[in-house]
This record gives structure tokens, C-alpha cells and sequence, in this order.
């Protein structure tokens, strides 16, 4: 099987967010209490509870009051993930035959590395300190299901499909930017652009914190052979992030 | 929410393998999982329209023990062709609600709070109370004023008594969520008892 | 919808305007974004820059309320260019038809059509007549140049509709005028197609239905009927509002549209002669010539063998309305708040936040004796009594809420908005003790039956005789096992006898004694059949003895590659999927555009039914008559119009026969730039007495409830309500739903920039939205989603909020109140819906 991905098209998404509900009956994810900000967004902030959301965009436009663009924010399951990189407990992050960014949540030793070695800050961490995020329904694509966003998005805005596939799609139709084809060893989830990805609120260059790559290379191997999962974290996380409480690094995000 | 939360990789993680990593040489991640389990494995599927807007998209509903465990958009409708919104989507949540009515209740005149009920008595205090209303309030004739030739040949507006054989005391609205076949008898019932004051959502 | 859903794909250029499907039907944008990859323009027309504006080619603004100013300048821009399809005009309109030289329109009266009463704010319409010749039948002029033929008297009307004139009064900036114009217009050829949506945007207005019919004329000038990639579309608002509605679940119509008897009407003679439609011109099908067949028909389906010729098919059973009695929704409301009810059942609706004016609804429900609310979940109308400013100890109605099964948890079909009835099953059982509907309905029936059996009563008799089989019965003949199949057997219709076609020799059998009616075609006026509803006829039907339920179909066929899909489900009338389909072809029966054939005349194949050669192909077609060239056989296009034509000059509306702008109720204008002398619809029903030029609300002219502000410094902002994707209606099957109220979980108004410097409001602070009426707590959301409008060289501001929030739930009140707590008592002159999509109100910090 090629490397399975989604394919993200703000420009086809009407914003009905069938696929933040579709997320949550799959996954069985519980509704947030949320307030009225001054904006339809929400949730705020993707969360243990909320895996995808769209992201409202709203722009100057020179023919309409405004340009509105909607934009699916969610895992990317990088082709190197940084998350992956420096999760120290073993099997807790793994990668699907598809391609995609799972995780094992019994495995999973709350550490919160995988959050600040996020290129796009997307790891939650539950109520019993586990990973939570997309896994693009592993369970569904494992069976040669679409994940459950893509399954009921009506216009094709969020696509799942072969890789290669979906590149070539996107090429195809004239977007001018497909975001995520090269960057950090290709994206699970590339975006068919028309602008700057700044202007969908994405990063030109996404790239994983130098210290989570030597921690990957170098140090982590070693790890394996002399330290049991939170022991090593501890080690990690001074290598990669110096003397900060976790706690802290928690705060800065 | 009283349903009961899971997670997927509860259900899951019995089957994901994440292999004697190191010894096999291969770092942990690259374990895949081999086989994930499905929630709605084994369960039984039946077709379904979404009940919000109009535009009539198909659902499959999965269910299991007798609930109802999943329900997603039915590939094979020409109109969704699998897909849905946010409120189709949610489905599961109307079914599976600890908000949802599942007793009839009352509220006396001037109570403060409500009473749950039994149906028998919920269902007869009502027809009582129709039939009460009905028959103090029946008209079998009212007035009307219909144009009446004159001798000369001009038309006048002339009030006369005609047969009517309705109620004007009992009002009814709603409702466009039910079935049509509902909605027929519902309409059914209700002329057989006289009501003409009958309205829905069309009008709003 | 005159076409369906897929067919959305086939259009070139989509008109947006009084709906917002991104947000309120989101699966049709599917089919529209079909129709952008091919290359369709999507124009959206709205006061506010929707989810589905964000998609649109073409986004044109204007103010709540002038969809008429704006449409009938697209009108004058299509004739004053010569845009229209001119061969569709002349033969398929009543363009060519010859007007009473009398007729006046609102240029020459100030503002009124020629027949204008002032006491009883009607029109007699005796010379919105047309010329007959002496067989009785319409003069035409085909030239089109006589001054008092259909197009020359629309020429006239609109063109007073100037691009100046409308920009001044919708505020819409000019450019954008013709850009949009021009777009559409562009569909005005064989080979180009335009469809409109709309929903409650156009027709919550005191102009509402005059709105729709602009656009139909619209439709007409540019052949966009009856052709794949046309038509015009109202997008429903709930899941079975068309079949509710197709039931007859209304005061005024009982099921098939056929109306509800008045009183002067004495008998079944007299509704036959009252409500046929004539016409002397053979080429015309009059398809409401068979009015006797449906109503005789269901007559036989609601009592049986009660109804026999000699009573007159029961006939007198049917409840009756006195002449000019109106049940509508406000007037049924604002009896109950005179204390006219003593009982009233909500059943699966909730008024007390849905109905314009719900402040007016709250208090009315105090006023009865009892309630019955039927429903899912609690909601406003059931809790009424403990609502906000309510004393419970104060109220005396008595309130039986039973708990309802979803529709997963029972049988039977729904119908969309493209008349398409599709098959739902059950997949588990109630919730507790929930019940579905039909056994609610069964349970009541035999209880009131069985209270006059014991007991007697008034006038028994429509109770008794009333039919009720639909399953096993017990002793009593109480059903005990409810079977909701036979409820859409007794709908589609039964042969009480063998039936002849009588026309053939010698009578061919075309219905066997106990069997399905294959369809209404086969119905009877005599008693020999029975039919609960003749537009489903053919929905649960019987073929070489084998019993189909036609709605269950999942056929996916699609053999012309339009979408018509016809063997999914099952579409009245006859498994039509595009109606007025007979004006998709031109006159000799080839398609206008033979890319997209609808149906097709094949004049060599033999037609199966005749045995002679000519046969339809493609969608069932408006009757199988021949093409309109074929001068003996032939039938005009518009079967269920009695002149068989496309109307232009609409004469059968309370408020004009070609559609003219009138501002709301309550607007911003002293005046009506089109005119001086009639600001606001002339034919409304006034629930407040008004004095003076302007329609100014009288002092004591009604109760405070029905008070409204025209023109007032106290509420100077225009409003509007909408509907948002995450919620439902009143919110009731939403607000419940975790899922859905975390995206959208509290009452908002959106207000723009500028409006909000002006009153030094900031996003997502909190604000009081007052009407002359009401006022409810919002999250102010200050956008550029709305732009103040140029309107008479003034500035305009509009607001809008959404109507999906209650008091009721959230318990903790967090969601805030019905924005319907602001709009007015006050309704479309034809229909009396609720004009809730343009109002005044005041913001202020709360």
C-alpha cells in the first residue's frame, strides 16, 4: 500500500463542520462547554475532546466585505514526526500501515514531550495525562475506511486517498501552493492553497525543534537500553529542553 | 452525556502490536498496528433519513445489544452519497440523550413543578378533556355571509346559516418531523373531531 | 423545489438569494460545488456575507426586505436588452394573452393596482381579467406589441424598476447590480440554465409570496422551467415540512392541496363546481379538472363504507370553516391570547420560540385550559408556565407532556423538499418509555372513541365512521398492533371495484377490486376508490398482484447522467423529478438543450400504451399528450395551470398580479421610494390599527403585544433572523446535543464595525437587542459580514440574529432567549407567514 493522507481544501469547505461532530460520534468524543467569543469558532482549541476543527479565516477582500477561508486544523502525521521522534515510551506513538500517526493510550506514560516537539502544536493530553489527538481514525482506515472528517465532508474539502493520488489532484486543479508535499518528509494531511499558507494561519516552513532531532539521533537509542519509559522522559527532557519543569513547558504552549 | 465514553484504543489496543521492538530491530514506532478492530464490528446495520433539513440525506445506523452505537452517512445515497453535517452527524446524540422525555409528565394548573405520569392516564385525562371541550363547544351551523341574487338582478351580501359541525375550541400545531403516514392520520384524527384550527411549521 | 437536488450540478449559473445553504442545507452545496468544478457562477444575494457568500463568485448585498426592488430591476434589465428566450415567452407564457384594457398598475394609482379598496384593504379583481374571444377562449397577440398584452403591461411595471432606483432603495451598489443582472441573465438561451434557491429569507415577509413569484417570472423570461439546471428551488426547513404539508396539516388545505371546505359550500356538487378550474381551450390539460376523483376519493378513504353516494360520501362530516375564516398561524395565536381555546396540542413543535412574536405565543399559552406537548426533549412551549416572567402559581393551564420516539425508533417515510418520499426503518426501540407518533395518535383515537361509545356525545358521527384499519384489533376495535404500512396503503389509495377504462371499446380493466391504485390516472369520481392522498398515488402501489413500496426503492440508475435517479424512492406527483418538465422541450418535442434532455418526444417508437408510435422518453414526462406542434393532440406545457401557461401576469394573488416592492412592516423609510402613496403591502392583515400616510401605528390602536415601530428614532436599526449550520429551528433537537451547542452555544448578534464603533460596543461583549415588542440578551459579534447600505443617499445599519436559543436549555440559561422575542405580528399578505426577516430593533451595551 502507498502512504495513505488527506488532502485539505479550504477553498471547497463551506465551514458546516460535519467534520468536527463526524470526529467526535466516530471517536466518541464528549461536547465541550464553550462560550460565545465575538466569533463562530469554537471549540477555541483543539483539545483532548476535540480532535479537527475549523479554523475561521477572515480577511480583507477588495470586491466583498471580507474574505472568509476555512481552514481544517487537526494532526498532519508528518513523515517525520517530531512527535514520534522523541516519545520515549515505547509503542505508545506508532505508525499505521496507512501512514498515519497513531497512538496507544495504555502505553502513553504522560511525559508531554510529543507537545512540545510539535511542529503544529496538536498533542492534548487527557484527564488520566494520556495522548489525545487525530489518528485519522486508525481503526476505520485499517479496515480501508475513510476517516470519519473526510467520510462526511460534502464538498470534497477534506479528502482521503492515496498519497500520490491526492498531490496530483491538487496539482491538477491549479492550486498554487500544495502545502506539506516536501516539508518534514511530507505531511499526512496536505492542504491545497491559493495563497500564502501565512494567510490560513500555517507556518511558511514547518520544522521540528533542533534539540527533539538530536534527541532522536543521538541520545534516544541509548535510552532504550538503560532506562524504563518516565526514567528516560526525564533524561529527554533535560537533554531537549533544558532544567524547565514539565509543568512549564505545559504553560508555554 | 450518559453515554457511555470510549475509547477507541480501548477497544483497539488489545490488537495493536507494538513488537518486541528493539529485538527485532526496529524502533517502536515503526511497529504498526497490524489490525485494528472496528466499534461497530458485528453489529447490525439499517438505513435511515436524516431528520433535520430537507434535503433527505441517508444515514446508516449500526447497532448493537440493541443500541444504538454508531450512525453515519450511507454511501450509496444519491443525494449525500455519504456525507453529512454537523447535525446529521450527531444522530447518535438524539437517540442516545439523558435530556430525552422518557415519561409522561404533568403539570397541574398553578403547580410548580412537573409530575411524571402513566401513559393510560396521561392518554385518557386528554381524550376526556377533548371530549369535554368538543361537545360543550360543537357547532353544528354558523354564519356565513354569501352574495345573494336580487330580484333586480345585483348581488347582496346575505347572512345565512350553514352547517360547519366543528369546534372552535381546540387549536393543534406541528408537526413536520413526523412521518407522513403519521401526519395523514394525525390530520385524520383531528378533522374527525371537529378541530379546524390546524397549522405547522410551513406557516413559520 | 420544482427540480431536486442533484440537479443543482446541472446549472450554469445558481442564484442564491432568500436562502443560505452552506449554513441550512449543507449537502446540497455538494451539487453546487459539482456545478463550480464544471464551471457554473454562483451568485449569492444576502444583507449579510454568509458561509455560502464566502463561496460565491459573485456576492451582492442588499437590505432585508427589497428582494422585489432588486429582482423586478432584473426583470426590466432582461426586457429593456431583449435577454429573454423569446420562443419559450410567446408559447409557453401568457405573455402573448390580452389584458382588460381597464387593468391599471401601481405607476398610474399611486402605488395600488387598478380594484384597490381602502375599507377592506382588498382588491376586486375584475379587471385583472383577460380579452376572451366568443368560444371563451384568452386573445393572444404572438407579436407581443399589443400595449394590453401580458409582456407590454410587464414591460410598463417594471420598467419604473431602474438601476438608479433600485440601488437607492436595496442599498445594493450599482455595479453589483449589473454584474448580477447580466450573470443570470445570461441563462436566457437554449443551452445555458439558471436555477434560484431560496428558503425563509424570502418568504418570512409581508411580500413573500410576491417575492417567489418575481422570481418566477424571472424563471419564465429566460426558459429556466421545467429544464435541468432550472427551476426554482424552496429549500425546506425540516426534514418532513413538504409532506406534512402535502398531508394537508393546515387550516386552509386537506391532503393533495385540495382545500378545506367553507361552509357555503354545501356539498360535494358545490366544492367540485367551486374549486375545478375551467377552461374552454382543448389544448389546455387543466390537470385540476380531476379535483372531483381526489376529493370523492378521500372521502372513501376516511370513512369507508360510511361514505356512500347516498350520503353524500360523508361529506358533512368534514369540519367546515366559515366564508372567509382564516386559522392561520398569528390569527390562531392571537385567538388563544383572547382566551378563544381551551385545549391545545404542540406536537413536536415549539411556538413558544418559533412563532413571530413568541412573546405574545408565551403569554397566550396562560390562557388555556389545558396543553398536550408532544416532543423529544423539554422545551419552551411545554415549560411555558416557568418561564421567564411567568408566576407558576399564577398559571392554570394544565400541561400533558408524552414523550415521542426519535425516528429511528419506528417506521414509515419522509419527504424532502424535492417531493422526493423516502422510506425510513427502525433500527431500535424507544427510549424509555417513549412512543412513536402513530401509536400516540392510535392511543388517543381510541379513547375519545371508546368516551362516545360509552357515553354518547354532540355529533358523533365523522368520529365513529372515521376508518382506523391498521392492524389487528382487539374486541373493541381498538388497534393493538399498529401497523403503519396500512396507514400508506389507505394514503396511496385502494379499487373499491374492478375499474374500466371506458374510453376504450370494448372497457379495458385497468384496477382489480382490492387492489393498489397504480396511480391518481386511475382514480375515480363515483366512490369506486379510495385515496388518502391522490399526489401519493402510486407511492405504496401493486404491480401483476406484487405490492411495491415504491418509497423504499434504492434504484441507482442514471441513464440520462442528470441525477435524475429514478428508480431511488419515489417522487410525487408519478415519480416526476422535474416538474414543468413539458417546457424543457421546444414545441416539436426536441430538447432546447440536448445536453441536458430531460425528456424527449421519440415520434417513431411505440408508445406501450397507445400501441401507436410517439412516446416520452427521459423523465416521466407532464402527461404523455403529444408535443405542442402536433395541433390536434398537442397540450400546452403548464398542466396544472387551467391556461395551461407559464405565468407572467399572475391575477390569482391577494396583492397584484405582477409583483411590486412595498417595504416591511417596519422599515427604516418614511416613504416608499417607488411611490408615495403606499409604504408597506397594501393587503396585509393589519393585528395593529395605523393611522395616516406611512402606515403609522395608531395610538390604543390594538394590544401592546401587536405594537409596531415604523420609521422610529427609538429602534433604528434594521434586523433580520437567521438559522446557523450547528443548530435546528428552535434549537430543540440541538441545544440538547453536547456536539452541536459546543459549536454554537449562546444567542449572538452580528453587527458591523461601524455600527459598533457608533455605539462603542466591542466583539463578544454582551448586549440588550430591544424591539418595540421584546428584547433578548446576545454576545455582540462585531464583523464585517455587515456593511451599513446606502439607502436614499442615508446610511442604513442592518443586524442579525440567529432564532435557535431558549430560555428552557441550557438549564443554566447560558444560551439566552428566541430572538422571535423581537419580531412582529404581522404576515404575507397571501399566506400570513410571519414577517420575522425584516424588523426594527434598538442595541444597547447591557
Amino acid at each position: 500500500m502507498g502512504r495513505m493522507s488527506l488532502l485539505v481544501s479550504p477553498e471547497l469547505c463551506i465551514g458546516c463542520r460535519g467534520c468536527q461532530t463526524a470526529c467526535k460520534e466516530w471517536n466518541q468524543l464528549e461536547g465541550e462547554k464553550t462560550e460565545n467569543r465575538g466569533t463562530t469558532e469554537n471549540p477555541p482549541d483543539l483539545s483532548p475532546n476535540t480532535f479537527n476543527k475549523i479554523r475561521y479565516v477572515e480577511l480583507p477582500s477588495e470586491k466583498n466585505p471580507m474574505r472568509l477561508l476555512f481552514v481544517s486544523q487537526r494532526c498532519m502525521h508528518c513523515g517525520d514526526a517530531g512527535c514520534m521522534k522523541i516519545c520515549p515510551a515505547p509503542g505508545a506513538l506508532f505508525r499505521t500501515d496507512e501512514g498515519a500517526v497513531a497512538y496507544d493510550k495504555d502505553k502513553c506514560i504522560g511525559c508531554r514531550l510529543c507537545v512540545t516537539s510539535c511542529p503544529f502544536n496538536v498533542p492534548r493530553y487527557d484527564a488520566q495525562n494520556k495522548i489525545s489527538k487525530c489518528h485519522l481514525c486508525a481503526d476505520r482506515i485499517s479496515q480501508g475506511l475513510t476517516p470519519s472528517c473526510a467520510k462526511t465532508c460534502p464538498t470534497g474539502a477534506l479528502r482521503y486517498g492515496d498519497r500520490d493520488e491526492l498531490l496530483g489532484l491538487a496539482k491538477k486543479a491549479g492550486y498554487s501552493k500544495v502545502y506539506g508535499e516536501k516539508d518534514l518528509e511530507g505531511l499526512g494531511a496536505v492542504y491545497a492553497f491559493t495563497d500564502s499558507p501565512k494567510i490560513y494561519g500555517m507556518s511558511d516552513s514547518p520544522a521540528i525543534p533542533e534539540a527533539v532531532v538530536f534527541w532522536n539521533n543521538v541520545l534516544k537509542p541509548l535510552s532504550y537500553l538503560g532506562l524504563a519509559g518516565v526514567a528516560a522522559a526525564a533524561v529527554l527532557h533535560y537533554v531537549a529542553f533544558g532544567p524547565k519543569k514539565i509543568e512549564e513547558v505545559k504553560k508555554d504552549e | 452525556m450518559d453515554i457511555s465514553r470510549r475509547d477507541f484504543l480501548k477497544i483497539s489496543g488489545g490488537t495493536a502490536v507494538a513488537a518486541g521492538a528493539i529485538g527485532a530491530g526496529l524502533t517502536p514506532e515503526e511497529a504498526a498496528a497490524k489490525e485494528l478492530e472496528l466499534r461497530t464490528k458485528g453489529s447490525t446495520e439499517t438505513t435511515t433519513i436524516c431528520p433535520y433539513c430537507s434535503v433527505g440525506c441517508g444515514l446508516i445506523v449500526h447497532t448493537k445489544d440493541g443500541k444504538l452505537i454508531n450512525a453515519e452517512g450511507d454511501p450509496n445515497h444519491p443525494i449525500s452519497e455519504g456525507t453529512l453535517c454537523s447535525k446529521g452527524q450527531s444522530l447518535f446524540q438524539i437517540v442516545n440523550n439523558a435530556k430525552r422525555l422518557i415519561k409522561p409528565r404533568y403539570r397541574a394548573a398553578g403547580a410548580t413543578e412537573w409530575k411524571e405520569v402513566e401513559w393510560g392516564w396521561a392518554l385518557d385525562e386528554i381524550a376526556k378533556r377533548v371530549k369535554d371541550a368538543r361537545d360543550r363547544t360543537f357547532k353544528l351551523t354558523s354564519k356565513s355571509k354569501v352574495k345573494e341574487k336580487q330580484p333586480d338582478g345585483t348581488e347582496k351580501d346575505v347572512e345565512k346559516e350553514f352547517t360547519v359541525n366543528r369546534t372552535d375550541a381546540i387549536a393543534h400545531v406541528g408537526s413536520a418531523a413526523l412521518d407522513n403516514e403519521e401526519c395523514y392520520i394525525l390530520q385524520k384524527l383531528l378533522r374527525s373531531w371537529g378541530v379546524v384550527y390546524i397549522e405547522h411549521q410551513a406557516r413559520i | 423545489m420544482t427540480n431536486h437536488w442533484v440537479d443543482f450540478k446541472n446549472a450554469d449559473v445558481i442564484l442564491v438569494m432568500g436562502s443560505n445553504p452552506a449554513e441550512n442545507h449543507p449537502i446540497s452545496m455538494k451539487w453546487i460545488t459539482k456545478a463550480r468544478e464544471n464551471g457554473a457562477k454562483l451568485i449569492v444575494v444576502d444583507p449579510r456575507f454568509t458561509r455560502t457568500a464566502a463561496k460565491a463568485d459573485i456576492y451582492a448585498p442588499l437590505r432585508s426586505g427589497t428582494d422585489i426592488a432588486f429582482l423586478g430591476g432584473m426583470i426590466n434589465h432582461i426586457v429593456e436588452k431583449n435577454l429573454y428566450f423569446k420562443d419559450y415567452v410567446v408559447n409557453y407564457t401568457n405573455a402573448a394573452f390580452l389584458v382588460n384594457p381597464e387593468f391599471k398598475g401601481p405607476g398610474e394609482l399611486n402605488g395600488v393596482f387598478s380594484g384597490y379598496d381602502e375599507k377592506t384593504r382588498k382588491y376586486d379583481k375584475k379587471t385583472w381579467s383577460y380579452q376572451m374571444d366568443d368560444k371563451g377562449i384568452v386573445k393572444k397577440d404572438f407579436t407581443l406589441r399589443d400595449p394590453n398584452c401580458v409582456f407590454q403591461l410587464l414591460k410598463k411595471h417594471y420598467k419604473r424598476y431602474s438601476i438608479d432606483l433600485v440601488s437607492s432603495i436595496t442599498g445594493t451598489p450599482k455595479e453589483k447590480l449589473v454584474e448580477v443582472y447580466d450573470t443570470f441573465a445570461s441563462t436566457g438561451r437554449p443551452d445555458r440554465a439558471g436555477t434560484e434557491l431560496y428558503a425563509m429569507g424570502w418568504t418570512q415577509h409581508t411580500v413573500g409570496t410576491q417575492n417567489i413569484r418575481t422570481m418566477s417570472i424571472i424563471q419564465l423570461l429566460l426558459g429556466n422551467m421545467g429544464i435541468a439546471g432550472g427551476g426554482i428551488n424552496a429549500m425546506r426547513g425540516e426534514s418532513n415540512v413538504q409532506g406534512s404539508t402535502d398531508h394537508g396539516l393546515l387550516f386552509h388545505i386537506i391532503p393533495g392541496y385540495n382545500p378545506v371546505p367553507s361552509a357555503t359550500v354545501v356539498d360535494t356538487a358545490a366544492y367540485i363546481e367551486k374549486f375545478t378550474p375551467k377552461t374552454k381551450d382543448p389544448r389546455s390539460v387543466n390537470w385540476f379538472g380531476n379535483r372531483n376523483k381526489y376529493l370523492i376519493s378521500y372521502l372513501k378513504a376516511i370513512y369507508g363504507s360510511s361514505a356512500t353516494k347516498e350520503n353524500d360520501f360523508g361529506y358533512a362530516w368534514l369540519p367546515k370553516l366559515d366564508e372567509g375564516m382564516n386559522g392561520s398561524w398569528l390569527v390562531l395565536f392571537d385567538k388563544m391570547f383572547k382566551g378563544g381555546f381551551e385545549g391545545f396540542f404542540a406536537w413536536g413543535q415549539n411556538p413558544a420560540c418559533s412563532s413571530g412574536n413568541a412573546g405574545k405565543v408565551r403569554t397566550a399559552l396562560s390562557k388555556l385550559k389545558w396543553m398536550v406537548n408532544v416532543n423529544l426533549f423539554d422545551n419552551e412551549t411545554g415549560s411555558f408556565w416557568k418561564g421567564p416572567g411567568m408566576k407558576p402559581e399564577d398559571v392554570q393551564t394544565e400541561v400533558f407532556q408524552l414523550p415521542a420516539a426519535v425516528s429511528v425508533e419506528k417506521e414509515g417515510s419522509i419527504t424532502n423538499s424535492s417531493r422526493l418520499a423516502q422510506w425510513r426503518y427502525k433500527s431500535v426501540e424507544p427510549a424509555g418509555e417513549a412512543m412513536p407518533d402513530s401509536e400516540i395518535i392510535n392511543e388517543l383515537r381510541n379513547r375519545v372513541i371508546m368516551l362516545y361509545k360509552k357515553e354518547g356525545g354532540k355529533f358523533p358521527a365523522p368520529i365513529t365512521n372515521l376508518t382506523w384499519n391498521y392492524g389487528e384489533k382487539d374486541a373493541d376495535g381498538k388497534v393493538v398492533k399498529f401497523n403503519i404500512h396500512e396507514v400508506a396503503k389507505e394514503i396511496n389509495g385502494y379499487y373499491l371495484e374492478d375499474i374500466y377504462d371506458k374510453t376504450q371499446t370494448p372497457p379495458k380493466l385497468i384496477g382489480k377490486k382490492g387492489e393498489l391504485c397504480a396511480s391518481f390516472v386511475t382514480l375515480q369520481a363515483d366512490g369506486t376508490t379510495s385515496c388518502g392522498n391522490w399526489i401519493y398515488s402510486q407511492s405504496y402501489t401493486q404491480k401483476d398482484g406484487k405490492i411495491i413500496n415504491m418509497m423504499a426503492r434504492r434504484g441507482k440508475d442514471d441513464p440520462t447522467g442528470l441525477g435524475l435517479y429514478s428508480g431511488w424512492a419515489w417522487a410525487w406527483p408519478v415519480n416526476r423529478r422535474i416538474i414543468y418538465n413539458r417546457a424543457s422541450v421546444d414545441m416539436k418535442g426536441n430538447p432546447w438543450d440536448p445536453k441536458r434532455a430531460v425528456i424527449k418526444w421519440n415520434a417513431t417508437k411505440e408508445n406501450p400504451a397507445t400501441k401507436k408510435p410517439g412516446v416520452w422518453e427521459g423523465d416521466v414526462p407532464d402527461g404523455p399528450a403529444p408535443p405542442m406542434a402536433d395541433e390536434k393532440a398537442g397540450k400546452y406545457p403548464f398542466i396544472m395551470r387551467a391556461d395551461g401557461m407559464g405565468a407572467l401576469f399572475g391575477p390569482g394573488l391577494a396583492d397584484g398580479p405582477f409583483p411590486e416592492h412595498y417595504e416591511a412592516l417596519e422599515c427604516p423609510l418614511q416613504e416608499n421610494p417607488m411611490q408615495p402613496g403606499h409604504r408597506v403591502n397594501p393587503t396585509i392583515k393589519l393585528f395593529y390599527a395605523t393611522e395616516g400616510p406611512g402606515e403609522k401605528a395608531k395610538e390604543d390602536g390594538g394590544l401592546p403585544e401587536d405594537i409596531f415601530a415604523s420609521c422610529d428614532i427609538r429602534f433604528p436599526y434594521v434586523a433580520t433572523t437567521y438559522r446557523v449550520s450547528e443548530h435546528w429551528q428552535t434549537g430543540v433537537m440541538t441545544r440538547h446535543l453536547p456536539w452541536q451547542l459546543e459549536m454554537s452555544p449562546q444567542q449572538f448578534v452580528e453587527i458591523s464595525e461601524q455600527l459598533a464603533v457608533e455605539l462603542s460596543i466591542s466583539n463578544g461583549e454582551k448586549v440588550i437587542v430591544s424591539s418595540a415588542r421584546g428584547k433578548v440578551n446576545a454576545v455582540a459579534m462585531v464583523t464585517k459580514r455587515f456593511q451599513p447600505f446606502k439607502v436614499m443617499d442615508s446610511t442604513i445599519h442592518q443586524v442579525g440574529l440567529p432564532w435557535h436559543f431558549g430560555w428552557q436549555y441550557p438549564e443554566d440559561g447560558s444560551s439566552g432567549d428566541s430572538a422571535n422575542l423581537l419580531t412582529p405580528t404581522v404576515g404575507d399578505a397571501n399566506t400570513l407567514i410571519p414577517e420575522t426577516k425584516a424588523f426594527l430593533v434598538n442595541i444597547k451595551k447591557a
